[in-house]
């Protein structure tokens, strides 16, 4: 029987695994020259100076605590905001929403709205909270034009983990007698707490990694701010500070340092998304 | 005493008739089965008596049912309201993801009470009640759902008694457990009937010669026969009746 499989169709099977085999060194190969060539030019120059102080022109010595904390206000801000309004409104699709056609659509939209580049959200960021709203070029709008690219994010993973509650739980619920809110609240809520969580993470991340939305709305400034009046204020984050160090100022040493922590920090990220993940199917398993 | 009685009650999903022209009257303090194949319209017309069927979208209802001389479906009637006093067991165990205690103390938290030494002692009492308290009484602080399948049925019998109901419908309640489990359940829906009306859907027609005073068979969405549960299964006048629970279909 062997010899009914031709010469040419073992070479070509031959030939194609070779094919998939070298994708793989390449993509592997890529992956790591990127990460060793980040960490390799950064690493050596994160320095508690860096780390710990904020650029000074006299002593022409450059430090990112500003942009450090920066980025925990803008996250800080947005999550607060986007949190609330994206969880309602996924509860409101999943739980009280009646009508399919409208929620398909709402879910559309929303899936439009992640796929839309950053660049568009800081431009009418910029027209409308910078301008309209008149909040000046400042932390608060950069964190609201994030809570709009962010919201899609929060509310599909609530909705997507409220959808794995078993309907089970909440007519257990209903035949005690609980009304519609005590279900969500004391049932439905907690078993999806996990899913919540998750959309926070991967939102987190998307604010880590934003630039072009920020540079619209939150502008490049360095200084030092309380969180009330560093939303009040102009600030650039790590990502937009990567920017401003490497296009404007040349100093790629300092991009590189920065680009050392975010890449850093993904990783922490992805990690915790991982583990959440594990940690919801293990309570679903049970 | 009859406590829920049922007139002209018919039930449409869409545009598919599942209950039609339903009268029934049930016993206080006693346990009526409802059995019937598969898709005959049973749990449908258990889970109106306590409008359980409003969570499903495109139902729509017909006739009355009246509990304790009132509609249920009058303006009038609040549905949680209802659901305190006519609890259900599900097919399928299906405690919350929360201790054993809060499972049980769910039911009388939502109707208001907050004092811990009156939870307390309606935790255990219902526990009691559901022949389970001596198997967890160490662990009431653990996750109900590291209980075994039957535990965790009795503990949902236990979180619907909790509220002290005045019914209790039981929704095939045992097809989900192996035989023990099921001989306790039957026990003690027996040891349970003379405090609490059961209605009890079942597609075991021995549990319903074992445990019911009366039986109701319903076929295609009507009730055929109602009688006592001695004559459908010795003496059924109607023959569709007897042909099922002799086993010639279903």
């Amino acid at each position: 029987m062997i010899e009914r499989i031709s010469g040419t169709r073992r070479t070509w099977c031959t030939v194609m695994k070779a094919l998939c085999y070298l994708s793989l060194i390449l993509v592997t190969a890529l992956t790591a020259f990127m990460i060793l060539y980040v960490l390799f030019r950064g690493v050596p120059h994160i320095t508690p100076q860096l780390l710990f102080t904020k650029p000074s022109t006299l002593r022409h010595t450059i430090g990112i605590l500003p942009d450090i904390l920066n980025t925990i206000y803008i996250v800080i801000a947005t999550l607060v905001v986007v949190l609330p309004i994206g969880v309602g409104a996924a509860i409101y699709l999943n739980e009280y929403a009646t009508n399919r056609k409208i929620v398909e659509l709402i879910e559309f939209a929303a899936e439009t709205l992640s796929g839309i580049p950053s660049i568009i959200y800081g431009l009418v960021g910029m027209l409308v909270f910078v301008q309209f709203c008149s909040l000046g070029t400042s932390l608060m709008a950069g964190a609201l034009t994030l809570v709009i690219m962010n919201l899609p994010t929060i509310m599909r993973t609530t909705q997507e983990s409220l959808k794995t509650v078993p309907e089970s739980y909440r007519e257990g619920a209903f035949a005690l007698g609980a009304g519609k809110w005590r279900v969500i609240r004391t049932v439905v809520l907690p078993t999806c707490v996990n899913g919540i969580v998750t959309g926070c993470i991967l939102s987190i991340g998307r604010i880590l990694s934003e630039s072009a939305a920020l540079l619209f709305t939150a502008g490049f400034a360095h200084n030092i701010n309380g969180f009330i009046d560093g939303l009040g204020s102009a600030g650039a984050t790590l990502t937009v500070a990567l920017y401003v160090y490497a296009s404007e100022r040349g100093e790629f040493d300092i991009a590189f340092a920065i680009a050392s922590i975010l890449m850093v920090l993904t990783v922490i990220i992805n990690l915790l998304t991982g583990y959440m993940g594990r940690l919801m199917k293990r309570r679903n398993g049970q | 005493m009859t406590i829920i009685e049922t007139k002209d009650l018919d039930l449409w999903y869409g545009s598919m008739q599942a209950l039609k022209k339903i009268n029934l009257s049930m016993e206080e303090k006693s346990i009526t089965a409802l059995i019937g194949p598969s898709g005959c319209g049973k749990s449908t017309f258990l889970r109106t008596l306590n409008r359980m069927n409003d969570l499903v979208p495109g139902v729509r209802i017909e006739g009355q049912v009246i509990y304790n001389g009132e509609d249920i479906f009058s303006p009038k009637v609040d549905v949680n309201g209802l659901r305190y006093e006519v609890g259900m067991v599900f097919q399928k165990p299906n405690p919350f993801m929360m201790s054993i205690y809060d499972n049980i103390a769910y039911g009388p938290r939502t109707h208001g009470i907050k004092s811990k030494v009156k939870l307390d002692e309606i935790v255990e009492k219902a526990l009691v009640d559901a022949s389970l308290f001596d198997e967890v009484k160490d662990r009431l602080r653990k996750s109900a759902l590291g209980l075994s399948g039957g535990q965790q049925q009795r503990l949902c019998i236990a979180r619907a008694l909790a509220v002290q109901p005045k019914v209790l419908l039981m929704d095939e309640p045992t097809s989900a457990l192996d035989p023990i489990s099921t001989a306790k359940i039957e026990e003690l829906a027996m040891s349970l009937c003379d405090r609490y009306t059961i209605i009890i859907v079942t597609h075991n027609m021995q549990q319903a010669l074992r445990i019911a005073h009366k039986t109701a068979f319903f076929l295609l969405g009507e009730v055929i026969e109602y009688d006592t549960t001695e004559r459908i299964f010795s003496n059924p006048s109607d023959s569709r009746t007897e042909d099922y629970v002799t086993g010639r279909f279903g």
